[in-house]
């Protein structure tokens, strides 16, 4: 028997909520909404932590500026705090090279981080998941019990075929979504509204396209006044976070 | 010392088998560990004794035999297998230490070394698991 599965929820019981922050489809700014996230509940005076779970392609770390830190060792590995945001993620062992993993190296990544990882007591743990319903995500459902999940969709009817398949899933597994949220919105639209609606879920509201957003990543003190954190301000107070 | 967490988690998931199997004592746990974990013996060790102190009567005179599983890495593309000694005299302090870490980085840091793809396997010699306990009930 793997002895690290038995461990895990030792390590996530002083958290009070966990939210993973998924899509079915890449590109939709899960990455910026979740470490958009972690900083906007952190500024609230929260103790929040952040887990970068997209291990082949990374970029939490970019968006929030992370260099030259590395985690501490004492009884496991305690991620470093970064703008007030206690930040675990492959690339303090990865150097940023590419990542060439399997599935099963996947699920094993997934065990060693969260058996080995001392978060402490948190309010908040947020998790950047990759896209899809591959290994990550069946390994958050399976390892991580009271995650909650938080879903982006762009406008598109395109993100929105493979945004749906992720509801569906987390739905038939009866896994708590706490809504979706819309994001890149450039014209009026009710499409994704609707469509959320029908599936009997919540439709958190909208952000709209920030064209002067990529002048923050790597600078979170810029990236907590754009339009964008603003938006997803607003849409936070609708679910009291 | 990560090794502590690793130790924590022999004796959580060792507790948790006894429960299921009703044993009021466990007197023996057999541990594995891979070769890819590169886990510091006596550090581990002595994680384990001061956790069993922490554990009341149940584990008071249990012994622990920890093994370790030598690794064999195999090339998908060529088919060539070799162990991590092989592959520790191509990586710098940095990148091992990361494998230490996280075993499964050596697909970052390492490659065939017959063919240089990145795409082989851990066939053995990763992750930290319990083989037997031995118990009263």
């Amino acid at each position: 028997m793997d002895a690290r599965i038995s461990v895990i929820d030792k390590r996530l019981n002083n958290i009070k909520r966990i939210i993973s922050v998924a899509s079915g489809k890449g590109g939709v700014g899960k990455s910026l909404v979740a470490s958009s996230l972690a900083l906007n509940l952190s500024k609230k005076g929260f103790k929040v932590g952040l887990l970068d779970l997209d291990l082949y392609g990374p970029s939490s770390h970019i968006i929030l500026g992370v260099k030259d830190v590395f985690p501490k060792e004492e009884k496991g590995i305690i991620p470093p705090n970064v703008h007030g945001i206690n930040f675990m993620s492959i690339v303090y062992f990865t150097e940023d090279k590419p990542s060439p993993f399997r599935g099963v190296d996947i699920s094993n990544i997934i065990i060693e981080l969260l058996a080995i990882t001392q978060w402490g007591s948190l309010d908040f743990l947020i998790i950047d998941m990759p896209p899809g319903i591959g290994d990550e995500t069946l390994d958050v459902i399976r390892l991580i019990k009271k995650s909650e999940f938080l879903v982006v969709s762009t406008p598109s009817k395109v993100a929105l075929g493979a945004v749906s398949k992720l509801l569906k899933i987390l739905k038939e597994l009866k896994i708590p979504i706490i809504g979706v949220l819309e994001n890149m919105s450039m014209t009026r639209s009710s499409f994704i509204k609707n469509e959320i609606d029908s599936m009997d879920l919540s439709y958190l509201g909208c952000i709209s396209f920030d064209k002067n957003l990529e002048e923050s990543i790597g600078k979170p003190n810029k990236l907590l006044e754009t339009d964008f954190m603003g938006d997803l301000d607003d849409l936070l107070e609708g679910i009291n976070l | 010392m990560h090794e502590w967490a690793l130790a924590e988690s022999i004796l959580v998931a060792a507790v948790e088998a006894a429960e299921k199997e009703k044993l009021k004592l466990i007197s023996e746990i057999k541990i594995s560990i891979g070769e890819l974990q590169q886990i510091e013996h006596d550090i581990f060790e002595f994680a384990l004794e001061e956790i069993i102190k922490t554990q009341g009567d149940k584990m008071k005179n249990v012994k622990t035999i920890i093994e370790t599983e030598k690794s064999t890495l195999k090339c998908k593309s060529c088919e060539h297998t070799w162990d991590f000694s092989d592959m520790k005299k191509k990586l710098n302090e940095d990148e091992s230490e990361a494998i230490h870490f996280i075993p499964e980085v050596a697909f970052v840091h390492a490659r065939c070394p017959k063919c240089g793809s990145p795409d082989f396997e851990i066939m053995t010699g990763r992750g930290v698991s319990i083989t037997s306990i031995k118990g009263e009930k």
